[in-house]
């Protein structure tokens, strides 16, 4: 049986290089993610996704990756390939 | 400037300091791109780990060297982003762990 693939949402910043780990790990894995770069957004586009981050990470660190329900804030594989189930 | 040349310059910088940068050249090379970009973008090379206000009054804790790196790398080994690190950190002789946010939540930028 083919396993349903997770909701995966990373919010990162352009310029940060554990961000960029983590958008690499998801790629290498060829794991389908969504991808937003706050420090590219402004405005109301800005707040509308703080809000969302706040509300998975009250701390607004980056990377917050938010995987179906679960929430892994950091470059950690070993707490994404968890929340991945694997 | 690139961050080619910006390399030995903070090379040389953190070890007058008694610390090191990250011996994941590849890494370090990530993070000074992005310290160009905010300076390029700001005026100032805030860090990149971090979501700057873009004014240098709201950021000037976050302008790298930042003023929290000496506290994280006497805690932790290593300053927030893993740019600049203590020799024993770098040759593996110490733990090394996610530094969590040690800047005051009413000073980041949270919306």
């Amino acid at each position: 049986m083919v396993k349903k693939q997770p909701k995966i949402k990373l919010y990162t910043l352009s310029t940060c290089s554990h961000c960029l780990r983590t958008k690499k790990f998801f790629k290498d894995n060829g794991i389908e993610a969504e991808l937003t770069d706050v420090d590219l957004l402004t405005g109301d586009e800005r707040e509308k996704v703080m809000a969302e981050v706040r509300k998975l990470n009250p701390d607004c660190t980056f990377p917050t990756i938010c995987i179906d329900d679960k929430v892994v804030v950091g470059f950690n594989e070993e707490r994404i390939r968890k929340a991945l189930g694997e | 400037m690139t961050a080619e040349q910006l390399y030995p310059i903070l090379s040389k910088y953190a070890e007058s300091q008694g610390i090191r940068l990250n011996k994941d050249r590849e890494f370090v090379m990530d993070i000074l791109r992005g310290l160009l970009t905010n300076e390029a973008r700001y005026g100032y090379r805030s860090c990149p780990c971090r979501l700057a206000w873009g004014t240098k009054e709201q950021d000037a804790d976050i302008i790298c060297p930042c003023v929290y790196r000496d506290p994280d790398i006497k805690e932790y080994g290593s300053c927030y982003c893993e740019l600049y690190v203590s020799a024993e950190w770098n040759e593996g002789n110490s733990e090394h762990r996610q530094v969590p946010e040690r800047r005051p939540k009413e000073k980041r930028k949270m919306l």
